[in-house]
């Protein structure tokens, strides 16, 4: 178990992680990479676990009460990419430009 | 036709939300921050190694080997180190259910739980009223549980801290004699090592 494991499950309240008997729910594949590449990139290139944890919670308030939960991951990966962008590590032309590619069918595979 | 569509490839069209994720992954990778291997592990760590199934193997095999069981409930941590699972800069202890004693783990101060062995705290475990009112009325709160404790029945509250966690060893249910590990394991609810919940064997399982 490492530091990031510890720092996911405290996460709290509204940004607590959906999950079914303990266990995460992704409800799409996208979801699922969507954490991953955040745990991932945690685990090799230290941010600051705070810095995304407050990102976070800013998305999720500003989806408001109508948010049932089911598009917590739409949170996440905001959250994720506002995050990159602000450490530097990627920037927004970048991010706008690759995911024209996918929409495009430019790109449909991660390479 | 300079411009490829990529329903000649037989591919739906990808969705904002996949096309942005793809983005994000094709990027960091291209970059050498991450790979999609360590995504995959990831992923699949989450979906399938942390959550109570590490817990269930624990009380499986605690009700297959009474000597493992002796270990466990002497030194939990040591014992599950056993099973090559590692309680961080923890103590475990293990509180076992029997006739007459019933076990509650509770955490009154923040939302301490013994995530490496059942994944991540439910909601309700870190909520004010249950952290309060587990140590007050334990019977009603496994009143509303839907575990009705007999009178005569001691219910023991187990406080958690940063440094020591507990894990309830719920009671064997009854015909499951003679099942093998994995099946038993498969009955062990996360509510069961909370003590919000005890093992049953489905109706439809039974013979």
């Amino acid at each position: 178990m490492s530091e990031v494991d510890r720092e996911v499950a405290d996460l709290k309240g509204p940004a607590a992680m959906p999950r079914r008997n303990g266990e995460l729910v992704f409800n799409q594949p996208w979801e699922g990479r969507a954490f991953g590449m955040t745990v991932a990139l945690r685990e090799s290139h230290p941010f600051g676990w705070e810095s995304f944890r407050v990102r976070l919670e800013r998305e999720i308030a500003a989806a408001g009460p109508a948010d049932d939960g089911t598009r917590y991951y739409e949170r996440w990966l905001a959250a994720f990419e506002q995050l990159l962008v602000d450490e530097g590590l990627v920037s927004s032309e970048e991010l706008a430009n690759r995911g024209d590619e996918y929409r495009e069918g430019v790109r449909d595979e991660v390479f | 036709m300079s411009h490829e569509h990529p329903h000649e490839h037989g591919h739906a069209p990808l969705s904002d939300l996949e096309a942005r994720a793809l983005a994000i992954e094709s990027l960091l990778v291209e970059k050498g921050l991450i790979t999609s291997d360590a995504v995959d592990r990831h992923v699949y760590r989450y979906e399938h190694d942390i959550g109570p199934v590490i817990g269930a193997r624990v009380v499986a095999r605690a009700w297959s080997d009474p000597a493992f069981k002796d270990r466990l409930l002497a030194d939990g941590t040591a014992a599950i180190a056993e099973l090559g699972i590692e309680s961080p800069d923890l103590h475990l202890e293990v509180v076992e259910n029997q006739p007459g004693v019933h076990n509650l783990v509770v955490c009154t101060l923040c939302s301490c739980y013994p995530w490496y062995l059942l994944g991540l705290p439910p909601v309700w475990y870190k909520s004010a009223p249950y952290r309060s009112r587990a140590v007050i009325e334990p019977r009603a709160v496994l009143h509303e549980f839907g575990l009705d404790i007999p009178d005569e029945t001691q219910v023991k509250v187990w406080d958690s801290s940063a440094d020591l966690r507990y894990l309830v060893l719920p009671e064997r249910p009854e015909g499951s004699e003679g099942w093998p590990e994995e099946r038993l394991a498969a009955l062990v609810s996360r509510d069961a090592m909370i003590g919000t919940g005890i093992v049953a064997i489905p109706e439809a399982v039974r013979p």
